[in-house]
């Protein structure tokens, strides 16, 4: 007999994907796709429940089909088609109080999968350059996705205590991007113009959509020979990217905005209801993060696919050219090294590199 | 150790005859003087870095090392002394070839196409555009003998304790430099910074950059099972803020935690012993309380600042010498010694000590502060 996956939060993207690969896997019988709202996408040949995981009615689902393995991916942090922070909030936290109340009750229940977030980790300077899954956070996250997230974790380790015989992963990804992604980051940097925070240049760490979908699919199976997928593990693509690299990657040109005005005018748009920009992305677009994903591939036996740099890449042609498209720029200097003057012909007097660097810098405002 | 000689600040022998403040105008004048002498000197243009300078007896390099980064500095950065072009024969290919150079390096930036580690560590821009920056302060100005840089492993990973003087933390960057252009392997230092360092704007993204990380623990073990050069000035702000009348004196190690890290990675340590540093902002008072609302560990008075304003934070042209130490070994310990705190203590003190001792045997073979 086969494996029945329950998996939740299948109203977005991302759950819809992997809903719809995991059905594909010969060792899975039955796929129960949950959410309280019906997804715009199809899910394959999944059955869809329509059930809000706040409510106890999720106990009597997991019940009815028999369910075994359960993915969580209903921890988010946005709402889904203009909801309140307040729901959203509700859903990740009482969402999966409820869900774990109800595995727990089950006797059928064997592995349980959440999909955490790097979030947990904050983002402080004091902070050591690199997170691994044991540095405790100097600042814990004050509100915001980041505390439901410790939160969620907080229920999960107290769920693995009471349930030692069920296997618990606990994925803590990194900025998700992709075609389809819909996070606070890509809402970022789909802005015609990025606002940056003065003086400072985090590092960010991103992982690919795909690679997201995978991993989820190797905890939710049985471990392969030699590794072992429960517990908590960092997921993230291999290497770094600072924001000033992404914008120009991307081609989108940076506002540099003084730290205080930033925390302002964030509030000031969330009072409004503009955007959700959370003091927690801007802490992070101000100090960045970087975890350490040496337990992801030698415990979980997991090697990304995309590196940082390879998803961010991938991101970048989904989104089309910005202002300042980087091949352009290429070719302005491209072109800019081909001119007689620059060749050396009397590159002793006045074209020293102080003048080419002069030179070399006017293209780039021409292409403005 | 108490009777060891530290030598008058404004000692009779230096030329300038600057006393007190007065010194830091003639002192810098003289400094002006001595670049525009040397700058006539060979400076040959295409040639690959050649760390070979050959001293003279008065201890200035007799030769400037031709720079390949200066040409390549590119937008900006347009090091000093690099629009004085030496006329000499061949040139014009090695200009097309540093102009290409600079052209590729400008590409790459505005692109973004260039890697950063995990640190935020920024290789090509340290070494095209940081270092450049850094190195007219180190041979010009601070003119920066370096002795003993046999003592740095060729590979692996190796723990620096230094000394820490001079208010702004200068000594870190010449250090960084020094190991950089006088190592046969121009190994990258990588600097262990405060806390400070990395909340203030500009200054944190310049840190990183330059491959400063936070002084913790876990970055200080990470960067040396990298197998990377590890800089750590573990007297902290107690060392950079103590009072001119304290100069020289080593305060407390911390709490010896580098050495348990060094220890846990197995690495050597090396200690290193700056000079120089001290008398570049004389220290003469700390406003605490203007200090304590700034958020600073300490709010530096010396004769010039801040009386002079923004003119008074230009440091004292000092002759600095950095010496390298033997390397004090680790890996004979077993992995539990590191919690041994009565060993920690002990290596601690032996490392403080090897610092001090240098530091006194070369303040007494200084001849001035200034020379």
């Amino acid at each position: 007999m086969g494996k029945v996956v329950l998996v939740t939060g299948v109203a977005r993207q991302l759950g819809g994907r992997f809903v719809r690969r995991i059905q594909r896997d010969p060792e899975v019988d039955r796929v129960i796709a949950v959410d309280a709202q019906p997804p715009e996408h199809h899910l394959g040949g999944a059955d869809f429940v329509q059930a809000d995981i706040r409510q106890p009615a999720i106990a009597r689902v997991l019940a009815e089909h028999a369910v075994d393995t359960v993915v969580h991916m209903d921890v988010s942090g946005t709402a889904l088609g203009g909801g309140s922070r307040g729901a959203v909030k509700e859903t990740n936290v009482i969402g999966t109080m409820q869900l774990l109340g109800a595995c727990q009750k089950s006797p059928s229940v064997k592995r349980l999968v959440v999909k955490s977030s790097t979030n947990v980790y904050g983002s402080a300077p004091r902070d050591p350059a690199v997170f691994t899954e044991t540095t405790p956070p100097k600042s814990l996250p004050s509100g915001g996705f980041a505390k439901d997230a410790v939160e969620v974790e907080g229920y999960v380790r107290g769920f693995a205590r009471r349930r030692p015989d069920v296997a618990v992963c606990v994925l803590r990804f990194a900025n998700i991007l992709g075609p389809t992604a819909e996070t606070p980051l890509v809402e970022y940097f789909s802005l015609p113009v990025l606002p940056t925070v003065f003086g400072y240049d985090p590092r960010l760490q991103f992982v690919h959509e795909d690679d997201v979908i995978e991993v989820l699919r190797i905890a939710s199976h049985e471990p392969e020979r030699g590794t072992l997928n429960s517990g908590t593990f960092n997921v993230a693509g291999d290497g770094v990217l600072l924001l000033s690299q992404c914008s120009r990657r991307l081609g989108r040109p940076t506002v540099p905005v003084l730290l205080p005005a930033v925390t302002w005018a964030g509030t000031a748009l969330r009072t409004v209801g503009l955007t959700d920009f959370s003091p927690e992305q801007v802490r992070l677009l101000t100090h960045g993060r970087v975890v350490s994903t040496v337990q992801m591939r030698e415990t979980l036996g997991f090697r990304p696919k995309y590196s940082t740099a390879e998803a961010f890449a991938d991101f970048a042609r989904s989104r089309g050219p910005g202002l300042l498209p980087p091949e352009a720029l290429a070719r302005a200097v491209d072109r800019l090294a081909k001119l007689p003057v620059v060749g050396g012909a009397d590159g002793p007097d006045g074209s020293g590199p102080g003048g080419s660097g002069g030179s070399g810098t006017h293209p780039t405002q021409s292409a403005n | 150790m108490a009777d060891a000689k530290v030598i008058p600040f404004d000692d009779d022998r230096s030329r300038g005859g600057g006393k007190g403040q007065g010194g830091a105008g003639k002192g810098q004048g003289g400094a002006g003087k001595g670049q525009a002498r040397r700058r006539s000197s060979a400076r040959r243009s295409g040639e690959p870095v050649s760390v070979r300078e050959v001293r003279g007896p008065a201890g200035r390099p007799a030769e400037v090392q031709a720079l390949p980064g200066q040409a390549e500095a590119g937008a900006g950065s347009s090091a000093p002394g690099s629009e004085e072009v030496p006329a000499q024969a061949g040139g014009g290919g090695g200009w097309e070839r540093r102009i290409a150079g600079g052209l590729a390096f400008l590409r790459r930036r505005i692109t973004g196409d260039y890697e950063v580690d995990e640190f935020g560590y920024d290789e090509e821009l340290t070494d095209q555009v940081l270092m450049s920056l850094l190195r007219p302060v180190y041979e010009k100005y601070f003119r920066v003998e370096v002795k003993g840089i046999e003592n740095i492993p060729a590979d692996g990973g190796a723990l620096i304790v230094a000394n820490h003087s001079g208010t702004l933390p200068l000594d870190g960057l010449m250090l960084q430099v020094a190991v950089h252009d006088n190592h046969p392997h121009q190994r990258h230092l990588r600097l262990l910074a405060a806390d400070l360092v990395f909340m203030l704007p500009v200054v944190n993204e310049l840190a990183r950059k330059a491959g400063h990380t936070l002084a913790c623990a876990e970055d200080a073990q990470r960067l040396l099972e990298g197998g990377e050069l590890v800089g750590v000035m573990p007297e902290g702000f107690k060392g950079i803020g103590k009072p001119f009348s304290e100069r020289y004196k080593l305060q407390r190690f911390g709490r010896g935690g580098f050495v348990s890290t060094a220890l846990r990675a197995g690495t050597p340590i090396v200690p290193c012993s700056i000079v120089g540093a001290e008398e570049i902002y004389p220290m003469i008072g700390n406003a605490k309380t203007l200090a304590r609302l700034l958020g600073f560990p300490y709010f530096p008075i010396t004769p010039t600042f801040p009386w002079l304003g923004p003119l008074g934070a230009v440091p004292l042209p000092t002759k600095w010498t950095i010496q390298f130490g033997e390397p004090i070994p680790t890996d004979g310990y077993p992995p539990e010694a590191a919690e041994d705190p009565m060993l920690m203590f002990n290596l601690t003190d032996q490392v403080r000590e090897q610092i001090q001792h240098t530091l006194y045997k070369l303040l007494v073979q200084r001849r001035s502060v200034f020379f």
